[in-house]
């Protein structure tokens, strides 16, 4: 924790241009997703391949009350995050009663549905060409320039993982992580199934949502390739790869995985082909992920 | 008021009669064993008395309270806890925190408390990983306190079960085969902890293939033949049974002496 805080506070250091800085604020962007879809994937042990829809609802509810209703932007925040949050509430109570391939079809169908919606109600959102967004302002101070984002960007990152690790080793995180050991387990100790993963679902789209929102001020500008199947995809590798059941994996996934196309922009083309391949890479050679490989292998033992 | 009550409970699955029509009741402070052949629907009995499994007919009363077809953490919430036969261990947890998800139905489930960590809930974390750590202590697992749960040995395993059980601070204790896969020196560890239950005055519902345990420690005992109540009674009276020994005893001691 503290030496996340400190990492995030050393990187501008490092950074000579203001393409660096845009890059770390992707990653923290997208590690803010992460961590939140870790606590449902890797603690509670549910799938989501829909978590971009998410984002998109996150994004798309800004872009449209700031640019198209003029409602200030901290408003606009709070309002597609709760919209967002009752979204996930109304589709997560039916679907999370599937397990399995079940529920991992109906994410993936609910995220479908929301990105095409994106994209035909261009009235709204632009259709797939997009819209732009207003800057972020509270109060008639706008937050421009890059440091500025860097800076807000890395507070809600560490807010995020503070939260996580805070519910992780709480008894509702005991619950979740109770119910991925051994579901009939848990719910016989006095866990309540159904109530537990619908929270945590909504939880994980209200990071996503947050995290998109941001995005789309940050951006400026906001298409509906962000809340895409292939980011909904993404997003599940980075959980993955940097290891499921880890806050700081999470973190680390969002990171190798938004670096990895910046660094390899000659096969650009070939991105969705690399997720692919990470992810079949991660699945054999450590199915734990990075940072639980890591940590196990260092330590010689089972810690987390 | 009996604690626990069975009134005419049935379990079909498609056209197999598991339980039909048993009836029998758990009084508080007693210990109750469950006997029977193999496939005599003993584990389906316990799966219907904490809500795994909704009955097909018939009533399951908790101090009074009518809680058919209730879920699993509403039979959790009313005082009923229970072991498993083939383990619901939480492997991706330490054996404390096993034994802390135990004491769930009496702690704070709010997700925001729970991220926002106020004093309070910290003091309480401490206060329930003290009270997990006694209860290992009390059923033999004081080694184990900070290991992941996937390195205990299998006897380990169950009696985490019964820590975790135990933390619910349950009305009763379902106990599905505790000694079952065990070795002789196991066993007699897992016996002396229920003995040592019993004697604490907690309520048990046993199930166990272990005759001498069984003798030793019910109050009563209920015997299950092809999912119907064969009979039920005191120790004495069971063993005397003549319709007992013809299904059940006398064919296990022909086996032991075999």
């Amino acid at each position: 924790m503290g030496a996340l805080a400190l990492v995030l506070a050393a990187a501008p250091f490092a950074f000579t241009n203001n393409y660096h800085y845009e890059i770390a604020i992707l990653v923290m962007l997208n590690a803010v997703t992460c961590v939140g879809l870790n606590l449902l994937i890797g603690y509670a042990g549910q799938i989501s391949l829909g978590h971009a829809g998410f984002f998109g609802l996150g994004a798309y509810g800004s872009a449209i009350l700031t640019a198209r209703y003029g409602w200030p932007p901290l408003a606009a925040l709070a309002a597609a995050t709760a919209g967002t949050a009752l979204v996930a509430y109304v589709v997560g109570r039916p679907i999370l009663r599937l397990k399995g391939h079940y529920l991992a079809m109906a994410t993936l169908g609910m995220g479908i549905i929301i990105s095409i919606i994106l994209v035909t109600e261009e009235r709204f959102t632009g259709g797939p060409d997009g819209m732009s967004v207003p800057p972020f302002a509270v109060a008639g101070f706008a937050l421009a320039g890059e440091r500025a984002w860097y800076a807000v960007c890395a507070a809600m990152l560490v807010a995020a993982v503070w939260l996580a690790l805070n519910l992780i080793d709480s008894p509702a995180g005991r619950a979740l992580r109770a119910l991925h050991g051994a579901e009939i387990g848990a719910q016989v100790s006095g866990v309540d199934a159904a109530r537990a993963k619908l929270a945590v679902f909504v939880l994980s789209a209200v990071f996503a949502s947050v995290a998109g929102s941001a995005a789309a001020h940050y951006a400026g500008f906001i298409t509906p390739a962000k809340a895409g199947f292939f980011h909904s995809i993404e997003l599940v590798t980075m959980v993955v790869f940097g290891g499921m059941a880890s806050t700081f994996g999470a973190v680390a996934g969002a990171a190798a995985l938004t670096l990895l196309p910046q660094l390899l922009t000659v096969f650009k083309e070939y991105e969705m082909v690399m997720m692919g391949a990470v992810m079949m890479g991660t699945m054999i050679f450590m199915p734990k992920g990075l940072v639980p490989t890591l940590a196990a292998r260092f330590a010689g033992g089972g810690r987390r | 008021m009996s604690l626990l009550v069975a009134e005419g409970l049935s379990k079909a699955f498609g056209g197999v009669h598991a339980v039909e029509e048993v009836s029998f009741a758990v009084e508080p402070g007693a210990v109750v064993s469950i006997i029977g052949p193999n496939g005599a629907g003993k584990t389906t009995l316990l799966n219907l008395l904490c809500g795994i499994y909704r009955p097909s007919a018939g009533r399951i009363l908790v101090e009074g309270r009518d809680l058919t077809g209730r879920p699993p953490h509403e039979f959790a919430a009313a005082g009923v806890a229970r072991t498993f036969q083939n383990l619901q261990v939480f492997f991706n947890m330490t054996a404390l925190e096993n034994v802390m998800v135990g004491r769930h139905r009496h702690e704070r489930r709010s997700l925001a408390a729970a991220m926002l960590r106020p004093p309070a809930l910290a003091r309480e974390e401490r206060a329930a990983r003290a009270e997990a750590a006694e209860l290992m202590r009390f059923v033999g697992l004081a080694d184990w306190l900070e290991a992941p749960a996937d390195a205990l040995p299998y006897g380990a395993l169950k009696r985490l079960e019964i820590a975790r059980a135990l933390a619910a601070r349950p009305k009763v204790l379902l106990l599905d085969e505790p000694a079952a896969g065990l070795n002789p020196v196991e066993t007699q560890e897992v016996n002396a902890l229920i003995t040592r239950l019993a004697a604490r005055g907690i309520t048990v519902l046993l199930v166990e293939h272990n005759m001498r345990l069984v003798m030793d420690v019910s109050d009563r005992i209920v015997v299950l033949d092809y999912g119907r109540k064969l009979a039920e009674g005191g120790a004495a009276e069971v063993r005397a049974d003549p319709r007992v020994i013809e299904a059940y005893l006398g064919a296990e001691e022909e086996a032991d002496a075999a």
